[in-house]
């Protein structure tokens, strides 16, 4: 196990150099605020140049041209609500993938077993939803 | 570099990217329309221009003209915010992309990349974390899709989006562990580390992208869960006309409806990006020794718009082809198929990842 | 530069939560917490933690707050309405609060953070550093990770499960 301590007395050393925000972010947020100026202007341009004779039918919900029959909210099924659930789940496990990914090449076979233990009993956590039928969309 | 010149470059390179890809999203909507006619034995738009293609333009300012009906039961905060949420999202991810390499004019070297800077010792560096920026920035687009079904108050329009939200979440997990593959070669997140590392060639001639290099599933996962992300043929369920008339934009016309179109071709590019990033060597190509050097310049560039190409008439060719999939079997798909393919592909990776080393 | 950027934050993050609690449309509370998520993420971002700060976008803003959109999308349940006031929340919560306060600023004023500040970013920031930390020196906490999201797996699909029948 030699091997594993000396990965992790290089731990930390690797972090605590000085690493503010680097300017590179700053054009992200600039084009955040440009393209908003971009739709916010189609949209004003539209308001100028657009007709306007708004009718009681016009403002119908479109429900194949029968008069809207009941509102639309109502509760729905609970199947969406268990596949937003699994997202969140292994979507949390996604991420964890991406640091070991990046550092896998310095973690090694440590690296391996540890990742292999950490999906294997997700798998197992995977393997009981589908043998419960939570991924079948009846 | 002073703050005032990096600015300055930050904004041109931010005006021309916006330019083209808005350029681009109009045009992949003629060539769509062109090529699917051809498909179909038909013309396509033929009137407006020559070969129609004035027909983007004329497209645009019909949709500025049309009536904006805002119907008076929706959530009109809401209403409005989701079609503009969706646009923003969907634009906004091109900012990470590195599209060309480093080019020196008028005395300043910048890489073809709004976030890329190039440092002191004259190397070009990108956001460490791109990549995951992209991936939030993607999550992030679901909200304009969610927010339009459910603001505007139709049972068509909120069937539709939590059909689509449902279908998105669903494949973006899929699409995240298919690019952690790539990662493990890579060793890094940043996009334009991700292109270095596919830079050097076998024999001089076969380049050594990650496609090539044993990530071929990989590639396969992420097309196809790039496919339902997008909302495109053969998963577009959320907009199925047979049975949700437009789905989550049933009730959106006008320019609003314009921006839920131009959302869903935007974020084709920008998955076309990406993919060519990742799998393909990103602006890499065969250098083509007797051109000019002034034309040699934007070889990286031609490279990189072919690749994106490819992967827009790869769409349009798949639209034209495939029949839609029903919902139950979109979920089988995605979670009893491509999520364990690319927890395995992961697995088998590091496997020989670990072991070459 | 960095100071102005906190304090936009800050106030978007403040301002947000301040909202959550005012609003009485559920869509509108969870959309103040989705800014207050995302301001979270910039602050992150301005200590130079930026695999936290894209982590706190994906997972919270992306995955988390879409199961609360689609929650109020599927029960569609009504406005707020407001309660009297509860007896507990009269006679202990609000005495409660002082003195929470009180001791959380004592504490706050007892150890104050060293004169000189923190550099900002001398913290881990790059994915590779935290990789690099989480699978050494914090392996078994991530191990543990792995069973509690299992078990989150199981609790998830036993209650949806059980209110389908």
């Amino acid at each position: 196990m030699w091997g594993f301590r000396a990965l992790r007395a290089r731990a930390g050393h690797t972090a605590g150099v000085p690493y503010a925000m680097p300017q590179n972010y700053i054009p992200i947020f600039v084009f955040l605020l440009v393209a908003f100026a971009v739709a916010a202007g189609t949209l004003l341009v539209a308001t100028i140049v657009r007709p306007r004779n708004p009718e009681k039918v016009k403002g119908m919900a479109y429900e194949c041209g029968i008069e809207v029959q009941e509102g639309s909210r109502k509760r729905y099924t609970v199947r969406f609500y268990i596949v937003a659930i699994l997202f969140v789940i292994f979507d949390v496990e996604t991420i964890f993938l991406f640091p070991w990914a990046v550092q896998f090449k310095q973690l090694g076979a440590y690296g391996f077993v540890e990742m292999i233990v950490f999906l294997g009993i997700l798998v197992l956590g995977y393997l009981w939803v589908w043998k419960k039928g939570a991924l079948e969309w009846i | 570099m002073s703050a005032l010149t990096f600015l300055i470059v930050a904004l041109i390179k931010i005006a021309i990217t916006l330019g083209v890809l808005l350029t681009v999203v109009a045009y992949t909507v003629w060539l769509e329309r062109k090529v699917v006619g051809r498909m179909q034995n038909r013309w396509g738009p033929s009137r407006v221009g020559p070969f129609g293609l004035l027909q983007p333009l004329a497209d645009g300012i019909k949709f500025l003209l049309k009536e904006d009906l805002t119907p008076p039961y929706v959530e009109k905060n809401i209403y409005l915010l989701a079609p503009g949420l969706a646009l923003i999202m969907a634009l906004t991810s091109i900012a990470l992309v590195p599209i060309g390499p480093v080019i020196h004019l008028f005395g300043i070297s910048t890489p073809v990349q709004i976030t890329g800077v190039v440092d002191a010792a004259g190397q070009p560096s990108d956001i460490n974390v791109g990549l995951l920026i992209v991936l939030g920035i993607t999550s992030l687009g679901v909200y304009g899709i969610a927010l339009a079904g459910w603001s505007s108050n139709s049972k068509y329009s909120l069937l539709g989006s939590l059909r689509a939200s449902a279908q998105m979440v669903s494949y973006e997990v899929s699409l995240g562990l298919s690019l952690v593959g790539v990662l493990l070669m890579s060793s890094t997140l940043s996009l334009s580390g991700i292109v270095h590392a596919q830079q050097s060639t076998w024999f001089g001639v076969i380049p050594q992208w990650f496609l090539f290099r044993g990530q071929f599933v990989a590639f396969f996962i992420y097309m196809i869960a790039a496919f339902a992300e997008t909302n495109r043929i053969p998963f577009d369920l959320p907009e199925a006309e047979t049975e949700l008339v437009a789905g989550y934009h049933t009730e959106y016309s006008a320019m609003k409806f314009a921006m839920f179109f131009m959302a869903e071709y935007a974020n084709m590019v920008t998955v076309a990006c990406i993919a060519s990033v990742m799998f393909l060597g990103g602006w890499t190509g065969p250098t083509i020794s007797f051109l000019p050097l002034a034309v040699q310049a934007f070889l990286p560039l031609v490279w990189f718009t072919a690749k994106i190409f490819f992967f827009l008439f790869l769409y349009i060719w798949i639209r034209g082809t495939l029949p839609r999939f029903r919902y139950d079997q979109l979920m089988a798909f995605g979670w009893k198929f491509l999520f364990p393919l690319a927890l395995a592909n992961v697995i088998v990776t590091a496997f020989f990842v670990a072991w070459r080393a | 530069m960095h100071q102005f950027l906190f304090i936009v934050f800050a106030v978007f993050c403040a301002g947000g939560a301040i909202n959550l609690l005012v609003q009485r449309k559920t869509i509108n509370s969870a959309l103040s917490l989705i800014v207050v998520m995302g301001s979270l993420a910039m602050i992150y971002l301005l200590l130079g933690a930026e695999f936290v700060a894209v982590v706190q976008v994906i997972i919270y803003a992306g995955a988390i707050m879409v199961l609360y959109i689609f929650v109020i999308m599927l029960l569609n349940a009504g406005d707020e309405e407001a309660s009297k006031g509860s007896n507990v929340a009269k006679y202990f919560g609000i005495p409660g609060l002082f003195i929470g306060g009180i001791i959380g600023i004592g504490v706050l004023l007892k150890h104050r953070p060293n004169d000189t500040p923190l550099k900002l970013g001398a913290l881990y920031g790059p994915a590779d550093q935290v990789g690099m930390l989480l699978f050494t020196k914090y392996l078994l906490a991530f191990e543990v990770t792995s069973v509690l999201v299992l078990i989150a797996i199981m609790g998830a699909v036993v209650l949806a499960r059980r209110s389908d029948s």
